[in-house]
């Protein structure tokens, strides 16, 4: 990012953060904010720093303008909103130089004011709240709206487009609105009557977010399910996931339930660990239903055996993993993409998953709709690489798009009318030499029946533990994963002819754009590839082969894309460098600047 | 050993059923079993039950975990699609197709490794959920395929093969599942397919979850002196305060039973179960007392057999979600997808 002189206006460039403690019901007025700077069609990227736990700890949300539209965050914090006394310090110290510091100065804080470069603003919201509020809980909840009101004065958001979304939330409590817009006018009214208004950094109105929306990738996700016709959800709860399911939930009650008689075409169970989860997922998708669950690391070490079953039996799975911070329990409310090898060869035996890499909630939705139709093409587990930072914060889309001509790809699924025509059904054969086998569902003929099972068995789908038999089915196996290799989302190149170039995936996509642009800007020379999909197509093959030093970026510390890429191509391992971050925050794009720079320089240096 | 083919070549005086199908149209492949092995008897009683009741065989979906008891489902109704799941995990296939599917009969067959250790959480939970199916369990106290182990079931004091005690209380699956509010509770004995075989009608016809906990002996592992799962032992110790026959719908009741001595259950799909108090003082319906007589025979080393509970009333998986009368694997995909024009509403609630 370019070093700006932080006295000069920054119209629609800087970063906001608020620092709250959780369950105070300050998530609604920064939401409020972040979308009111959205509605002024200004390009926002909102980022939710929050804790396992109900109430009471520390919280962060970031919020960067950002009017060229980058959708990472910027590394710098110009503005900070600090509520929380226990971290004021720190706060404090997070400030850019140049930078504002707003806080609840009803109780004195000179520690406050020990930076001489940053300026602090004192609002008394306690006392206000207090002033003008009766009850302990609304004075709580409206100290931390009324924040919002001294906010929109210091950089200048139109009030009314805030009482139009306090309108639109509080549409059957029309109370609400005046109680809350009243929090907001005296917080309004405090900064311009005591400091400069607006500040240099301040929001002018745009048009840069028409068509688009601000949703979060697990509530693309569960539209894309939605969409995707899937009937069965079954899932164990699990942060960063858990909200998947629950869109998917208040999607189907709203969409897929019979008006008059208020039956439902799905089913949610929730199973009592994710080993049930799975196996739901499994015996529905067996039975023709579309099925899925959304989980977490922790979910995938449980489910592990039950997919080298699908896999072997060759029984479609959809499997949404929201990445957060491993090994063990980790740090379940930070994000991370450490899940790639743990996925890609998920359960003891020789296993190999199809997996796809969504960079944004537009992929989500889109990739959940294909995440069922390669399922069910391929008949074996697919997976959905997501993480905490698309799944759960709410990023800038533009708005999705459907076709109503797409039918679902049910794959090689004989039909009652199929089974009648044929002589005998033989479930693992290989008629049409892709690795693809036939499948019938229960119910349909005792034609049709076959059975299901873990243990050996031939391409006749009996019991066997002869050696050959067995080894023809493993091989076709091999076979169906080379035809997936051609079904996967292809990866997607920027090639200008560089020699050096980037190869990453997933959310890493946001933060290596933004980098990109700035190496360019500063004459650096780097093509990027972004890989959607698992197993990797042969434009990965010739991408890795046409570049002579490719710097592997991604969020693990084992850097597992980089060791997939080792297994799985025929990649020189020595001209792949690791870029890595994993300290459980999104990445910022100067990560990847400095990561290039630093390689780049110590080669010129040698 | 590879897949073994059954002759099948029928007597062509069988009788058939409604269906025009023969017992044989029944079976399954060739049993790998141990000769004399339980199971075969309990695997030969489902053979019948569906026979008996003319199920089109595709109409019923086999389950089953890992484990002896599990590889039976390959043995019986051929017709009918089967899914040997990994171990102590059935439940939730069962709870999975289900759902895709609630017009299909799910006949699940486990073991007691199988049910009461490593998958006891999964079989607690399709108890709960009131899962549509029956549960056999086929219950030997011994894991056969690893050569004698004890397992949950093996009572204190019973022996092993090599002359070792088993001092571990035992999981009783009976009251397991009277705890947990199954819904319909039966035990019976490989060895007396007369009780058996109704025993699977009505669980078949029961709508929600039926359990039959099965005493089916290992012949080469615990058949022995000494061990309380012989079969020499089941017989002596058994005691059944109901029997139960299954009169199929619109089947008249011609058995003649004393005044008071029989109460008959409707099912939901217009059978009727009706059981013969053997014990006058014993209610099958009353779940406290059903519990508390099986505990107290158990103390007195006696195992209670027939229908031991059953409620009729409780609504089943699908009736606790609301699930639409047509299976979800068979609604339309226009149905499901709202379409482009509901997407741009949708996202108008993001702006």
């Amino acid at each position: 990012m370019p070093e700006r002189k932080s006295a000069a206006p920054r119209v629609n460039d800087f970063t906001l953060k608020f620092a709250n403690v959780n369950g105070s019901g300050s998530a609604s007025a920064n939401a409020l904010v972040m979308k009111a700077i959205f509605r002024m069609g200004v390009p926002v990227v909102g980022k939710n720093f929050f804790p396992s736990n109900i109430q009471g700890l520390p919280t962060w949300y970031e919020i960067r303008v950002t009017r060229e539209g980058w959708r990472a965050r910027s590394g710098r914090v110009d503005l900070m909103v600090a509520m929380n006394a226990e971290t004021y310090s720190r706060d404090l110290r997070e400030l850019a130089p140049g930078g504002w510091l707003v806080y609840d100065s009803t109780w004195p804080r000179p520690a406050l004011t020990s930076r001489d470069d940053v300026r602090t603003f004192g609002v008394p919201l306690a006392q206000l709240c207090n002033e003008n509020f009766e009850g302990a809980r609304a004075r709580t909840l409206m100290k931390n709206i009324m924040y919002v009101g001294t906010v929109a004065a210091l950089i200048d958001i139109d009030l009314e487009v805030i009482r139009a979304l306090l309108a639109e939330t509080f549409a059957k409590k029309p109370k609400l609105v005046d109680s809350n817009m009243k929090a907001i006018e005296i917080g309004y009214r405090y900064a311009k009557e005591h400091f400069e208004c607006p500040l240099p950094i301040r929001i002018e109105r745009m048009d840069a977010t028409r068509g688009h929306v601000m949703i979060d990738g697990n509530t693309a996700a569960a539209l894309g399910c939605l969409y995707a016709g899937a009937t069965v959800g079954a899932w164990y709860p699990i942060t960063p996931s858990t909200s998947l399911m629950d869109a998917f939930r208040s999607f189907c009650a709203r969409h897929r339930t019979d008006p008059g008689t208020g039956r439902r075409d799905y089913m949610i169970v929730q199973a009592e660990d994710e080993l049930a989860a799975i196996g739901i997922v499994i015996g529905a998708m067996w039975n023709g239903a579309r099925a899925f669950t959304p989980t977490s690391g922790p979910g995938i070490s449980l489910m592990e055996e039950f997919i080298g079953l699908a896999y072997y039996a060759e029984v479609p799975a959809v499997i949404f993993d929201v990445q957060r911070v491993g090994p063990s329990t980790g740090m379940p409310t930070r994000t991370q993409q450490c899940d790639l090898l743990a996925c890609a060869y998920a359960s003891h035996g020789d296993t190999r998953h199809v997996m796809l890499f969504p960079d944004s909630p537009e992929e989500c939705f889109e990739m959940a709709v294909k995440a069922f139709d390669l399922a069910e093409r391929l008949q074996t587990p697919v997976f959905v690489l997501s993480d905490l930072d698309i799944g759960m914060n709410d990023w800038m889309s533009p708005d999705f798009s459907w076709d109503d001509d797409f039918r679902p790809d049910r794959g090689k699924m004989l039909t009652p009318e199929q089974v009648a025509g044929i002589e005998k059904f033989q479930r693992y054969m290989d008629p049409d030499g892709d690795g693809i086998p036939y499948r019938t569902l229960p119910g349909i003929s005792p034609k049709a029946s076959y059975f299901t099972r873990g243990s050996g068995h031939s391409k006749f789908g009996a019991y066997t533990e002869d050696s050959a038999e067995y080894q023809e089915v493993l091989d076709r196996l091999s076979r169906k994963f080379r035809t997936a290799a051609k079904l996967v989302p292809a990866a997607i190149a920027d090639g200008r002819g560089a020699a050096a170039a980037i190869v990453s995936f997933g959310s890493c996509d946001a933060p290596v754009r933004e980098a990109l642009a700035t190496l360019r800007r500063s004459g650096v020379a780097v093509d990027y590839l972004r890989i959607r999909g698992f197993p990797f197509g042969p434009e990965v093959e010739e991408f890795l082969a046409t570049h002579q030093e490719v710097f592997v970026v991604e969020q693990n510390r084992d850097a597992q894309l980089r060791a997939l890429l080792t297994l799985e191509t025929a990649v020189d391992k020595g001209k792949l460098r690791s870029i890595l971050h994993y300290n459980g925050l999104p990445m910022s794009s100067s990560t990847v600047v400095e990561g290039v720079n630093k390689a780049l320089d110590k080669e010129v240096a040698a | 050993m590879s897949f073994m083919a059954k002759p099948k070549v029928a007597n062509p005086g069988l009788p058939r059923n409604e269906l025009g199908l023969n017992r044989r149209d029944y079976e399954g492949s060739m049993s790998t079993l141990c000769a004399g092995c339980g199971h075969d008897s309990v695997t030969a009683a489902i053979v019948q039950a569906c026979f008996e009741l003319a199920l089109p065989p595709q109409s019923v979906v086999k389950l089953s975990g890992i484990g002896c008891s599990s590889k039976t489902t390959a043995y019986f109704v051929a017709g009918a699609h089967g899914f040997n799941a990994v171990h102590g995990r059935m439940p939730s296939i069962a709870t999975g197709a289900s759902a895709a599917n609630r017009h299909l009969r799910y006949v699940g067959v486990s073991g007691d490794g199988d049910s009461l250790s490593i998958g006891l959480g999964q079989l607690a939970h399709a108890i709960r959920r009131n899962l549509d199916m029956v549960y056999i369990l086929e219950n030997n106290g011994v894991y056969g395929l690893t050569k004698g182990q004890f397992s949950a079931s093996a009572d204190v004091g019973s022996k092993s093969k090599k002359g070792e005690a088993n001092e571990q209380q035992p999981v009783d699956p009976v009251l397991f599942a009277l705890s947990l509010g199954a819904s319909f509770v039966a035990r019976s004995f490989s060895g007396d397919k007369e009780q058996l075989v109704p025993l699977i009608q009505a669980g078949l016809a029961h709508q929600g979850f039926a359990i039959i906990d099965v005493l089916s002996p290992c012949v080469t592992f615990n058949d022995h002196e000494g061990s309380t799962k012989s079969y020499a032992y089941v017989r002596e110790h058994s005691e059944t305060p109901v029997s139960a026959d299954y009169i199929a719908p619109k089947q008249e009741i011609r058995v003649q039973y004393a005044p008071g001595e029989t109460v008959s259950v409707p099912m939901h799909d217009g059978s009727n179960v009706v059981l013969r108090k053997l014990d006058p003082g014993y209610d099958p319906t009353d779940r406290a007392h059903a519990a508390a007589y099986v505990q107290e025979r158990g103390m007195r080393n006696e195992y209670v057999t027939g229908l031991i509970y059953v409620d009729t009333s409780r609504r089943d998986f699908h009736g606790q979600h609301g699930t639409s009368e047509q299976a979800l694997n068979a609604v339309p995909y226009e149905r499901l997808c709202p379409g482009a024009a509901k997407l741009d509403k949708i996202l108008g609630s993001f702006r």
